[in-house]
């Protein structure tokens, strides 16, 4: 009961902060709606004993992440309304069907896989002694090769966007110092 | 209720009772220590020696209008103020202030640990709530809907995330160092004297205390100058530049929201000397004079020795804001982005090396 609690509660906040995020008007808001999502997500992790993946869900997406969005919100200046006119036409009814779609998909699998509802909450015997430990010897064994591959694409993700913003041309010398 | 529910709650109650007056007594130390290194007298009317003046100030603030701009943005502006103050309370909450306690409650024996959560993550924890207390000057600099506050906020979100990864990064070796992200475990792995495989220098170093600032003097001095830019505090002050923001990110706040902005900078300026204390000064560590001191004393003497590290600290930052001038923006950025961060990252793998060295020793042999 008290597990259901535990799980309910920052549950509800997620959700909350994810309706936030789609239909509060300001920019702002928006983001703020995402942290708050991104915050509960991790109070879900602690209650599942992960700690450690919880504090790097805090530290990367709730801290560094967003806080980088809102940077960039308010650079730009989030006083401009907000266009609500469609863009595409028969927007609508086009995200509609995709809807309906997805739904039936998903019914679909959940009814042949035969998935049961049941809240399953690990043993605090289980992992609260080294997930940072366990996390990292699978990673650092198993998983070496892809691990590195991420970080050579990330890496060239980031080198690419620099020389893509970068114009050399248009950047005055005293730009430097 | 369960004794360990009372046990956490007094703990709780205790934590935030001693952060209160902890900060009416570091503003008034502050304000003196500035007024003594600039030749004023300083706060000396309320109280003796004005001790009381910060509580004369508190009273003050609480009984004022609170004024809320028209063209502010009502929730978030009435948020920031709590996203400043909560973050700074839970850190507290991670420091060891002692080894664990024996205490006889109802004829039980009971081991009360002297922290108010021993987290195996307690280092990324109080990154990850450094890092969310960006949010609260953001967040004011912006829902204030006035110029200087939104250069303030602005500001305040580049240079927080640019110091926050010096910060990160400066901790990384002191962690490999103690072999653990918890705050209790770090504190352990301090205890002892400094050794050396050469004799002629072990009989050197056997004297000091093997606290991380003398392997790590690298990355405590990083993360000293990270943690004062991260508290926002001279001369990192650009947030809150007087002379060309007016008040920064605070301008349009007044009242009982203003003194929750005072409080949280001074909780978190004290919290970041405590938790260097812990990482680089050994924490609780010191002598405990167990033999001809009475128990509750010599107890308490742990407590006593991080809170004469966590001032000594305090001193400084004191000291600092008010010698240096304040740094211009690109100054601030170039010193975190070009000179901080790389050394911290050549630091990380000298030490890991060395102490890859240390464990499987050298590649050849």
């Amino acid at each position: 009961m008290l597990d259901l609690i535990l799980f309910a509660i920052p549950a509800l906040f997620v959700l909350a902060g994810a309706l936030i995020v789609i239909f509060a008007k300001n920019p702002v808001h928006n983001s703020m709606g995402l942290v708050l999502t991104l915050a509960s997500l991790a109070v879900v992790y602690i209650t599942l004993n992960a700690t450690f993946v919880a504090m790097v869900q805090m530290l990367v997406y709730a801290g560094a992440v967003m806080t980088l969005f809102l940077f960039v919100i308010m650079m730009i200046g989030v006083d401009k309304a907000e266009q609500t006119k469609e863009e595409i036409k028969g927007q609508t009814f086009l995200v509609l069907g995709t809807l309906i779609l997805l739904g039936s998909l998903l019914t679909y699998v959940v009814i042949n896989s035969g998935f049961k509802w049941d809240l399953w909450f690990p043993a605090v015997e289980y992992s609260i002694e080294g997930t940072p430990n366990l996390i990292a010897s699978t990673l650092f064994t198993g998983w070496v090769f892809p691990f590195e591959v991420i970080s050579i694409l990330l890496i060239v993700a980031a080198t690419a966007a620099i020389a893509l913003a970068y114009d050399t041309k248009t950047v005055r010398k005293d730009d430097d110092d | 209720m369960s004794i360990d529910i009372i046990i956490s709650l007094v703990k709780a109650f205790l934590i935030l009772g001693l952060l209160l007056t902890n900060t009416l007594l570091l503003i008034w130390l502050e304000r003196k220590v500035v007024a003594g290194m600039q030749a004023r007298v300083g706060p000396d009317r309320a109280g003796p020696f004005g001790i009381l003046q910060t509580l004369a100030d508190a009273i003050k603030l609480l009984l004022k209008e609170q004024i809320m701009p028209l063209k502010a943005d009502r929730a978030m502006y009435i948020l920031a103020p709590i996203l400043a103050l909560v973050p700074s309370f839970l850190i507290f909450m991670i420091i060891p202030l002692g080894p664990d306690i024996d205490l006889e409650i109802n004829g039980q024996n009971i081991r009360v640990p002297l922290v108010g959560a021993d987290l195996n993550v307690g280092v990324l924890f109080f990154l990850a709530l450094s890092s969310l207390a960006v949010y609260s000057v953001v967040l004011a600099g912006w829902s204030s809907g006035s110029k200087y506050p939104l250069l303030g906020g602005v500001r305040a979100s580049a240079q927080m995330i640019s110091y926050e990864a010096a910060m990160g990064l400066s901790l990384v070796p002191v962690i490999l160092y103690s072999g653990s992200m918890s705050m209790t475990e770090i504190v352990k792995s301090q205890e002892g004297h400094l050794s050396s495989p050469i004799p002629f220098l072990d009989a050197i170093v056997s004297f000091i205390p093997k606290w991380n600032i003398f392997p790590q003097f690298v990355a405590f001095a990083i993360f000293f100058v990270a943690s004062i830019a991260e508290v926002n505090r001279a001369p990192f002050d650009l947030v809150e530049a007087e002379q060309e923001l007016v008040g920064g990110f605070h301008t349009e706040y007044s009242g009982f929201r203003f003194a929750m902005f005072f409080l949280a900078e001074y909780i978190n300026m004290f919290n970041m000397c405590a938790i260097t204390a812990t990482f680089f000064l050994g924490g609780w560590l010191g002598p405990t004079f167990s033999n001809f001191l009475p128990p509750l004393i010599s107890g308490l003497m742990p407590a006593f020795w991080l809170g004469i590290k966590t001032f000594g600290l305090l001193f400084i930052y004191v000291w600092i804001r008010a010698t240096l001038p304040r740094l211009r923006y690109d100054q601030l950025m170039e010193l975190g982005w070009k000179r901080m961060i790389p050394i911290s990252l050549i630091w990380l793998l000298l030490s890991s090396v060395v102490l890859g060295i240390r464990q499987f020793g050298l590649p050849w042999s």
